[in-house]
This record gives structure tokens, C-alpha cells and sequence, in this order.
């Protein structure tokens, strides 16, 4: 096996295969601004981990926002998405109030599941969110089950799944390759490669180099992308959109992405070097938007402005997660059955 | 009333959901086509289309995982494992999703969903294909745990269960698929789930069982009512868990004895849960230890001497005589 290798930051050209197209400015810094929100989120969820004010392992997707942001961006509020434990971003880019979604975490009575879901089982089905999930790939048959249900009342509606590298690894993500596509299901699959399945490293665990080529055996169209571009995410998952709603069946998109923060809070992060992460931190999605943008005309004070607004919003968010009480002991109780 | 076995009673059932309830979806290994391996989906895809009843690749985790998210859509999912032993390859899917979606999403989420499983000894299958395994799932908070005793209860019982909010495993019996008939109306009627049933009333021993057992307990409670001049009361489970604790202590106290008997091994089993509520909630009624008669902890025995291991009347004689001693 070749020893460490720092990831490639951008797709091999003749695996992507999109013509990207330019939004509107105005969507541009729309998306910059959500994507800002969720790094300023995890960022102030980490320092509230290092101030011992939340309990458990969190996860937090500093530096995959773009994949979270373009998706949403794809897709209809009344599309439907399930995710991973690493699914802040996920819920944030749909929608999801940034004040319900920290007093969640930090495990009071004001959170979306009063409590009770925590940072690994992000749920809003108001938009869409269906449900993170704490285990590995669980959520990937999920996303099957609610294609198949559109596909058998024949409504438009469109199922996107994501799961990082570690997920090609169980057996059921092959057994929902199989049916997704035996089916022609109106499902995206969306790979967010940050390279490392937890803490190893993904060339130390597989037995194949190129993620996206596992579902090719199952003859499902796939493609790899730059998960850092929020317009390259968005093209992608928009045509992958459009397929399934046409009635083309799955697709699969490997986005490479990068993990910058480590896997939990807390992580000591003794597998990866400084220079790689300095590496991927010129590629990191804020800075490519950033830039972007200012190419595009946007002025740096529209930015400034934009990042001021949400330094607001967030601190907002986490006084009020912080004031809020904490749930009865009732709650122990309650939602195990209907009653 | 026509007079049906479990299997067209279930089969009939089925049908009345799907007819009634545009929201039920069937499917599993060879249940379309094929109509099922012991034929209890027998001509439903026919009658009612491909898109309400359907085959599924042999993916045990996959099947129940896609039901869950149709569960989460708003379809009412009545999934088939072939053999409940083949459950296991899907005991995430049942106990950490299904059965927690609702807890975990703070009452966002709830899976209406009904997985179907033959399981069960006397028909000579090895190993997983007779093994219970109620306990496993009577342990993962959040599915009700269902075994029907006969052709009559098991219409009623799965109309409940398919119209219930939550996931429900049910559990068939095989060796109650085509042994006994029962009048069993043909219109649509439900058996409310985690109440049990007392079979027949009496005042000296509670003998609890359900399933295919609920029928050898009921001869040997009868032999020994005959032989001896007792009365002995009989309890059918139903739901298996949660458990009806109150039909069980109402009885125990009221009697003073109890025995519990299933099929399933011994250890931390249904019958250790019952003699560990009748110990917390009627001890002081108890004039005898409660004794229970169940498989050893062994895997399911080897089928030429199935017949000896597996609870029967004798053995349950014995042991309701034994409780009976003054």
C-alpha cells in the first residue's frame, strides 16, 4: 500500500464531466451567506464544547458547507434528504432555525426534538430534512424507501441521501445501490468525500481507489465533483434532480470535500499533518465563494456586511439556546410509543 | 362463517387493507409472483397490481430500511422477512431505526410500519428458520412484539397492527399456518394490541403461553382440570411486548400459582419478563414458586428430537401439577 498521501483537492477532469453554470449574483451571495451562518454555527458550537457546554460527541462539517448549501439550492422544499451524524449543515442549508438547531445540541428543551435527538439526529421535515442519522449508511435505505413511496404514488417528489467515504463500506448502502436502481428510483446519492472515514484515512481502509466507481457495477450513472464549488454542487445535484424526476433513476455524485475541523470535538487529530490541512485550506468553500464573487463584481463591503448580519443571527442563536431550560424529566418517558 | 386457517386469515386480512386503505403497500422475498413460501400473499399482486404488492431483492437490511422511509412518506409498509431467524440481518433497520425514529425526533417522526415473519418448531426447518425471536425485539424500545394463536386472532390482530402509529413485528406461527380452523367473520374487525386474553377463567394456577404453545397449554391445563379437579386459568399473551401487565396480576393474584410457557429458550426470555412483573406486583399472592417450561439455551433443536425438546403437554403437565402441590 503506498504510503500517506496528501488528497487531491480537485476531481480527475474526465470524471467531471459538467458544464457549470454561472447563478445570478444575487443567489451567489445568498448562498455565501448560509454557508457563512453554518461556519459560524460549528465554530461557535466548538467553543461551546471546549467551554464543557455540551455533553457527547458532536460532529461538525467545517469546511463541506458548499455541499450542503448548493444541494439545497437544487432541490424543492418538499424534496426530501436524510443525512449523517455529520448533518449540522445539512439542516442549516434547508432551513432550519439556527436557535432551535444549538439549543438541540446543547441538549435543551427549545430543540427541534426537545432535547432528545442531540447533534447526531438532525430532523425538520418541515423542510425536508428527514432525519440524520448516528450510524453509518442507516439513512441511505431511508432515502430509497421515500423515492420508492414517490415513485408508487407517482408524485414528483425526489429523495437525496448523504453519506461520507466510510458508508461504501456497508453492506446496505449496496443493498439500496441494488434496489435504487433495479427500481430506476428518483434518488441522488451524494457522497461527501473529506477523505477520512473518522479518523482513518480512506486509502488505508479501501479496497478501491475511485469511490465513484462502486455503484457503476450497479449500473448507476456517477460522476466526481469539486464538493468546495457551491456552483459545481449545484449544477451536479440539479441535473442529478432533473433525471430522477424524469423518471431517469438514480445518480451518484462523489463530492471531494474536506473535513477542516476534526471528526468530533475534541478530536486530536493525530492523523493528519498541519501542511495537508494548510493545503486544503486554500480550497476551502468560504474562500473559493469569497472570491468568486469579488471576480464577479460583488463589492467586499456587501460581503462584510452580509458576514456582520449573520456574526448577529448566530449570537442571537446561542443566547437564546443558552437561556432556554432544560426538558423535564417527563421527556424520558414520552414519544417511545403514541399515546 | 367460513372456517379458514391462519394462513387465509392473514392472506384475507391483507387484502382488506389493501382494499381499504390505499396506503398499504406488501412486499418481500417471492411475496408478489409467487404469492409468499407458505402462499399468505397468495394472488394479492394479482388482484391488486404490482405497485401495491411487490418482490424485493433478497436484502433483509435493505427491506426493512426502504419501509422505514415509506413509513416516513406517509405509506402504511407491511413488510415480509421470509424467516423471522433471517431478521437478524436487519436488527438495525428494526430495533435502531424503526423503533426509535419516534423518541429520537422528540415526536417528529413516527413509523407506521408492520414487518411479518413466520417463525416456529414442529415443521422440521432448521436452526433460523424455527427460532424465536421475540425477545430480541421485546427489548429494543419503541415495536410492539406480536404473536397470534390461531386464525381468528390473527386477522383481527394484524388489522390493528397495520392501522397502528408505530412499528409493530409480527410474529406467524408456522405451525399454526394451516394446523387448525377457526370461523373467522369475513368482514374487517381488530383485536386491540397489548391486551391479552384469558382463554378460559379458573381459580387455582395462571397458565400463561401464546402462540402455537397456547394450545398444547390449554390440553395440558385441561388434562390436568379433568384428572385432578382444578381450575386452571389460561392467559394468551397476544402482544408479547409491551406486556398486558394487568390481565397477568389481576390472574396471579386472584389464584396464587402461575406458569409460563413458550418456545423460545430460557434466559432472559418473555417468561423471565412475566415471572419478574408477577414477583414486583403480586409476590405476597404467590403460594408456590413460578415455575416456566420453555426450550433450553441451546439453539433450536436438531429436528429428530425436536419433538422432546420443544414444550409439550407432558412436559407442561408436570409442570402445572408441580405448581399445584400444595
Amino acid at each position: 500500500m503506498s504510503a500517506s498521501i496528501s488528497p487531491q483537492i480537485l476531481p480527475s477532469e474526465a470524471e467531471t464531466r459538467l458544464e457549470v453554470q454561472p447563478l445570478p449574483l444575487d443567489r451567489l451571495q445568498q448562498m455565501y451567506r448560509t454557508m457563512f451562518l453554518i461556519r459560524r454555527v460549528e465554530e461557535s458550537l466548538l467553543q461551546a464544547a471546549e467551554e464543557g457546554k455540551i455533553g457527547g460527541a458532536m460532529h461538525t462539517a467545517i469546511g463541506m458547507e458548499a455541499n450542503a448549501v448548493g444541494a439545497a439550492h437544487a432541490t424543492r422544499p418538499d424534496d426530501y434528504v436524510t443525512c449523517t451524524y455529520r448533518g449540522h449543515h445539512h439542516a442549516l442549508a434547508r432551513g432550519m432555525d439556527p436557535g432551535q438547531a444549538i439549543a438541540e445540541v446543547m441538549g435543551r428543551a427549545t430543540g427541534f426534538a426537545k432535547g432528545k435527538g442531540g447533534s447526531m439526529h438532525f430532523v425538520d421535515p418541515e423542510h425536508g430534512l428527514m432525519g440524520a442519522n448516528g450510524v453509518v449508511a442507516a439513512q441511505v435505505p431511508h432515502a430509497a424507501g421515500m423515492a420508492l413511496a414517490a415513485q408508487l404514488r407517482g408524485e414528483d417528489r425526489v429523495a437525496l441521501t448523504f453519506f461520507g467515504d466510510g458508508a461504501l463500506y456497508q453492506g446496505v448502502m449496496h443493498e439500496t445501490f441494488n434496489m435504487a436502481a433495479k427500481w430506476k428510483l428518483p434518488i441522488v446519492f451524494y457522497l461527501e468525500n473529506n477523505r477520512y472515514s473518522e479518523m482513518t484515512p480512506i486509502w488505508r481502509t479501501s479496497s478501491v481507489e475511485a469511490l465513484y466507481r462502486f455503484p457503476r457495477a450497479y449500473g448507476i450513472e456517477s460522476m466526481q465533483i469539486d464538493g468546495n464549488d457551491v456552483e459545481v454542487v449545484y449544477t451536479a445535484v440539479a441535473q442529478a434532480v432533473e433525471r430522477a424526476r424524469a423518471g431517469e433513476g438514480p445518480t451518484f455524485i462523489e463530492a471531494l470535500t474536506y473535513r477542516l475541523a476534526g471528526h468530533m470535538a475534541g478530536d486530536l487529530e493525530t492523523y493528519r499533518t498541519e501542511e495537508e490541512k494548510a493545503l486544503q485550506r486554500q480550497h476551502e468553500p468560504l474562500m473559493v465563494l469569497r472570491n468568486k464573487l469579488l471576480e464577479r463584481g460583488a463589492r467586499p463591503e456587501e460581503l462584510e456586511a452580509i458576514q456582520a448580519q449573520v456574526e448577529e443571527e448566530v449570537q442571537a442563536a446561542v443566547a437564546f439556546a443558552e437561556e432556554s431550560p432544560w426538558p423535564d424529566i417527563a421527556q424520558a418517558y414520552t414519544d417511545v410509543f403514541y399515546l | 362463517m367460513p372456517k379458514w386457517t391462519m394462513v387465509q386469515a392473514i392472506n384475507q386480512a391483507l387484502a382488506l387493507e389493501l382494499e381499504q386503505d390505499r396506503r398499504v403497500r406488501i412486499f418481500g422475498e417471492d411475496v408478489g409472483r409467487n404469492g409468499g413460501v407458505f402462499r399468505v400473499t397468495d394472488g394479492l399482486q394479482e388482484r391488486f397490481g404490482e405497485d401495491r404488492v411487490f418482490d424485493t431483492p433478497l436484502a433483509e437490511a435493505g427491506i426493512i430500511g426502504v419501509a422505514v422511509g415509506m413509513a416516513l412518506y406517509g405509506l402504511r409498509p407491511v413488510a415480509e422477512i421470509q424467516f423471522a431467524g433471517f431478521a437478524h440481518l436487519a436488527f438495525h433497520q428494526v430495533a435502531a431505526q424503526a423503533a426509535r425514529l419516534r423518541y429520537r425526533s422528540g415526536g417528529e417522526h413516527h413509523v407506521p410500519l408492520v414487518i411479518r415473519a413466520p417463525f416456529g418448531g414442529g415443521v422440521r426447518t432448521p436452526e433460523l428458520h424455527s427460532d424465536s425471536v421475540e425477545a430480541f425485539y421485546a427489548h429494543a424500545e419503541g415495536i410492539k412484539v406480536v404473536i397470534p394463536s390461531g386464525p381468528y386472532e390473527a386477522k383481527g390482530l394484524l388489522h390493528a397492527a397495520i392501522q397502528d402509529p408505530d412499528p409493530v413485528f409480527f410474529l406467524e406461527h408456522m405451525k399454526l399456518y394451516r394446523s387448525l380452523r377457526e370461523e373467522v367473520p369475513e368482514e374487517r374487525y381488530t383485536i386491540p394490541l397489548m391486551e391479552a386474553r384469558v382463554v378460559q377463567p379458573g381459580n387455582d394456577l395462571t397458565a400463561i403461553a401464546y402462540g402455537a404453545l397456547l394450545h398444547t397449554t390449554l390440553a395440558a391445563a385441561r388434562q390436568v382440570e379433568k384428572e385432578d379437579g382444578v381450575s386452571i386459568e389460561v392467559i394468551d399473551l397476544r402482544t408479547v411486548h409491551p406486556l398486558d401487565e394487568e390481565t397477568v396480576v389481576a390472574s396471579v393474584n386472584r389464584t396464587g400459582r402461575a406458569l409460563v410457557v413458550h418456545e423460545d429458550s430460557r434466559a432472559a426470555s418473555i417468561a423471565a419478563e412475566v415471572i419478574a412483573v408477577i414477583n414486583e406486583r403480586a409476590l405476597y399472592a404467590l403460594l408456590k414458586p413460578v415455575r416456566r417450561v420453555t426450550c433450553p439455551d441451546t439453539p433450536f433443536p436438531l429436528p429428530a428430537v425436536e419433538d422432546v425438546i420443544v414444550p409439550h403437554q407432558e412436559r407442561i403437565v408436570r409442570a402445572l401439577r408441580e405448581t399445584l402441590e400444595p
